[in-house]
């Protein structure tokens, strides 16, 4: 099989870029049953602390702010990998990382203070949703840090040439759509109260 | 890259274990899937020895409880699903003329995922504590309270683990069917079979995450103290049901699809006639496979959710059976005026439109809502399901053996065993199925593990019961024709049967190329048509490249497995371990040299 018949398919898109579409469309519906489960529960606890004693509305906006700072470097990452220009590929790919890592720690912090603040998984349904919600996507966050790290480490071992553009894309689509998931979860958690 | 594909050293065990072959993975998907078939049989021949007559004492009511779990929950995602899949991986690729699926070892990764979630399962009975709580394992139930045991334990991390494995085939095949099909292959001339798998594994990409995120509330509940399903912190235990049944039922549709997909390739095949409005009936399928998602509710008429949300759900159950209706009809049509032969594959095909015809009619009876609170958790039920899934399913899945075998193994099936296998097995469902409507209805309900002779339903649990081993007979003669046929069968040839398809095209069993060259497709019904196709030739003209096996999918499922298993012990490190095990081997996997 020649190289050129090998990557042929019948709809011209690439099978991988495809498959991640279905696997967006599959995730759609993990997120839209946690979320649909917060909305369910909301007002629901029968103890406290809930949303408006505890949500921090101005920290949890920088950590919003930072991670759609994030999708820009990303595609500023894609462009770079794109036109052959290793050294703004590593720099954007390292700075996708970093603002993820940031948003992250911020994360750890906000866990942190609302466990002294006497909220955890157990108190009450709002901390069962609330965390489980949101450290799902946290998981989804890190897998992504992961995941531009070895990007990263990649380009530094030569192997990321504007023939890869490809993988960093996919990346991307994958980042991307977790920082959709976040807009979603900040409106709906933190904004609408 | 010329490396000829019949190379030496392609077979053994570790050939097996490591191999990214669609056909051979399809293949462990059979097998392993009737295996598990017969292990939730003979789980069900005890269930109705210990109800054969009234007070029994064969079975504890513990051991009952485990035995209809894990009855269902086998059948469900160990036997039909997987069955399905053995079909998908041998026969997909071929009805679309690729050389193999979109992403080979995340097909393998699959298989193993399944098979190592199915031993998990399984593995509970070793331990005297296989899941108790129903394959529903309806809340609060199934909570650490009423459930402090690890019997749910082993149910909950094996569903999330053979989620996992449902899902990577569901993107695998999504993909293939869209984006791998030959030159010609317009979606509206794909095979049905290939229509009906599409349609399933996008209803599988959806429905797993609904079912995952209400495992993992109950999983967090049971493990972790959350509250997502406790009544005393103000939750509600129908987020459970809504969760689960909103998966659940597009399952029933997982289920049907792939066996109508079957039938519909079988019909016309023997009655040597096009199927009857193919439009129509893809249409149909993909229609009942987006329906699929606004009757979840009629499985809880008796949880009272009010006069609106009843009404809405009733109607939409009576309206769901009209594109199923319409399949029935294009079945019988196409039948008609056909020049039919009785082959055990076509007996099997008439008896699932006959059976689903039983158990579609039951079901419209379920979808009022009054009619329902008569008939919900009783026997009626299970009668209904039964001749949904086996009558329909299971027969349907025969059909495809019956079909498909000479296609897999160069030999076909003995005709005459087959059909005793047929007669036999429809005389035994209806025996054991039948009597269960009327069981039903005089108020025996299910999953209580015996009844009282005053009931007056002990002479038809007798007849269900001699029915339910007229079943275990029927499945004698097949196993024992399968072993006979396997080594000194008639030889098959390409196309034994006359099918108008393309894997009809290609020696039986195929090469591993499938294909010498990829074919070009000008019609609809390539073999039947006056446009010929242009013929395969025999030996490859170029040398053509495979891509040679990998185990890093197996490493990947035993570091799943390895997480569940240390979730039920409770044992941190093992999860961690594990953990890293599964990552290291994804790293692994997408570094390794692998042209597909």
């Amino acid at each position: 099989m020649t190289h050129a018949a090998a990557h042929y398919t019948s709809t011209g898109l690439d099978n991988k870029k495809l498959a991640f579409w279905a696997f967006i469309g599959s995730e759609c519906l993990l997120f839209g049953s946690l979320i649909s489960t917060y909305l369910v529960y909301k007002g629901r606890s029968v103890v406290g602390p809930t949303t408006q004693e505890i949500l921090n509305i101005p920290v949890t906006s920088v950590s919003t702010f930072d991670l759609l700072m994030s999708s820009l470097a990303m595609v500023l990452a894609l462009a770079a990998v794109a036109k052959g220009d290793k050294l703004w590929a590593r720099f954007w790919l390292g700075a996708t990382a970093f603002l993820g890592l940031v948003f992250l720690g911020f994360q750890f912090y906000e866990f942190t203070s609302f466990v002294h603040e006497g909220l955890t998984l157990k108190t009450n349904l709002f901390g069962s949703t609330f965390f489980v919600l949101t450290g799902t996507h946290g998981a989804h966050v890190a897998v992504g840090v992961l995941w531009l790290l070895t990007l990263l480490v990649r380009s530094f071992q030569r192997k990321l040439g504007p023939e890869k553009a490809l993988n960093v894309e996919i990346a991307g689509l994958y980042w991307h759509f977790v920082d959709v998931v976040w807009i979603v979860i900040f409106t709906v958690v933190y904004l609408i109260q | 890259m010329g490396t000829n594909t019949h190379a030496a050293g392609r077979s053994g065990l570790w050939s097996w274990i490591t191999t990214t072959d669609h056909k051979r993975i399809g293949i462990l998907y059979g097998v392993t899937a009737f295996v598990f078939f017969l292990i939730g049989g003979l789980e069900a021949l005890f269930i109705r020895l210990q109800l054969a007559k009234p007070e029994n004492a064969l079975v504890s009511a513990e051991t009952f409880n485990q035995l209809f779990t894990m009855h269902g929950t086998t059948m469900v995602f160990l036997a039909i699903m997987p069955m399905s899949a053995a079909f998908f991986n041998y026969i997909i690729p071929l009805q679309i003329g690729a050389r193999d699926v979109a992403f080979p070892r995340l097909n393998a990764f699959s298989y193993w995922v399944f098979l190592l979630g199915g031993l998990f399962l399984n593995a509970s009975f070793l331990f005297g504590a296989a899941p108790d709580g129903g394959w529903f394992g309806y809340l609060n139930l199934t909570s650490r309270q009423y459930s402090p045991g690890i019997n749910i334990d082993f149910w909950v991390l094996g569903l999330q683990v053979l989620g996992i494995a449902s899902l990577a085939a569901g993107f695998n095949f999504i993909v293939t069917i869209v984006n791998m099909r030959a030159p010609g292959m317009r979606m509206m001339r794909l095979p049905v079979f290939t229509w009906m798998t599409l349609v399933t594994q996008i209803i599988v990409v959806t429905a797993f995450p609904v079912i995952t995120v209400g495992l993992v509330f109950l999983m967090f509940d049971r493990f972790f103290g959350t509250t997502f399903y406790s009544v005393a912190a103000g939750g509600d235990l129908l987020l459970w049901q809504h969760l689960f049944w909103l998966f659940g039922h597009p399952e029933v549709y997982i289920l049907i699809l792939p066996a109508m997909g079957i039938v519909s390739e079988v019909l016309p095949t023997f009655s040597r006639k096009p199927l009857f409005g193919y439009a129509v009936v893809v249409y149909s399928g993909a229609l009942i496979g987006f329906m699929g998602w606004g009757v979840w509710a009629h499985h809880m008429f008796a949880s009272g959710l009010g006069p609106i949300a009843d009404s809405v759900f009733g109607a939409t159950t009576m309206m769901i059976a009209i594109p199923t209706g319409v399949k029935i009809f294009n079945w019988l049509a196409t039948m008609w005026g056909g020049q039919i032969r009785f082959t055990a594959a076509m007996l099997f095909a008439m008896g699932f439109i006959a059976m689903f015809v039983i158990g579609g009619l039951s079901g419209v009876m379920h979808s009022s809502p009054p009619a329902d609170l008569q008939q919900t958790d009783t026997y009626f039920v299970v009668a209904h399901i039964h001749y949904v899934l086996f009558g329909g399913a299971i027969q349907g899945l025969f059909a495809g053996i019956y079909y498909w075998f000479p296609k897999m193994t160069g030999r076909l099936l003995n005709e005459k065993l087959g059909k005793v296998h047929f007669w036999v097995m429809l005389v035994g469902m209806n025996l054991a199925f039948f009597p269960m409507h009327f069981i039903g209805l005089l108020g025996m309900p299910r999953r209580i593990y015996t009844y009282r002779a005053e009931l007056g339903v002990a002479d038809m649990n007798l007849v269900s019961t001699i029915g339910a081993h007229i079943i275990a007979v029927s499945l004698l003669f097949f196993i024992y024709n399968v072993w006979r046929s396997w080594r000194k069968g008639e030889v098959a040839g390409n196309d034994p049967w006359g099918g108008a398809t393309l894997e009809w095209t290609i020696p039986s069993p195929p090469p591993e190329y499938n294909f010498t060259v990829i074919p070009e497709v000008l019609s609809r019904l390539p073999r039947w048509s006056v446009t010929q196709m242009k013929a395969i030739p025999d030996v490859p003209p170029e040398p053509i490249h495979m891509p040679g096996g990998s185990y890093w999918p197996v490493v990947a499922a035993v570091g799943i497995i390895g997480m569940a298993s240390g979730a039920v012990a409770h044992t941190l490190w093992i999860v961690l371990a594990s953990g890293a095990l599964l990552v290291f081997s994804i790293f692994r996997w997408a570094f390794e040299p692998f042209e597909v």
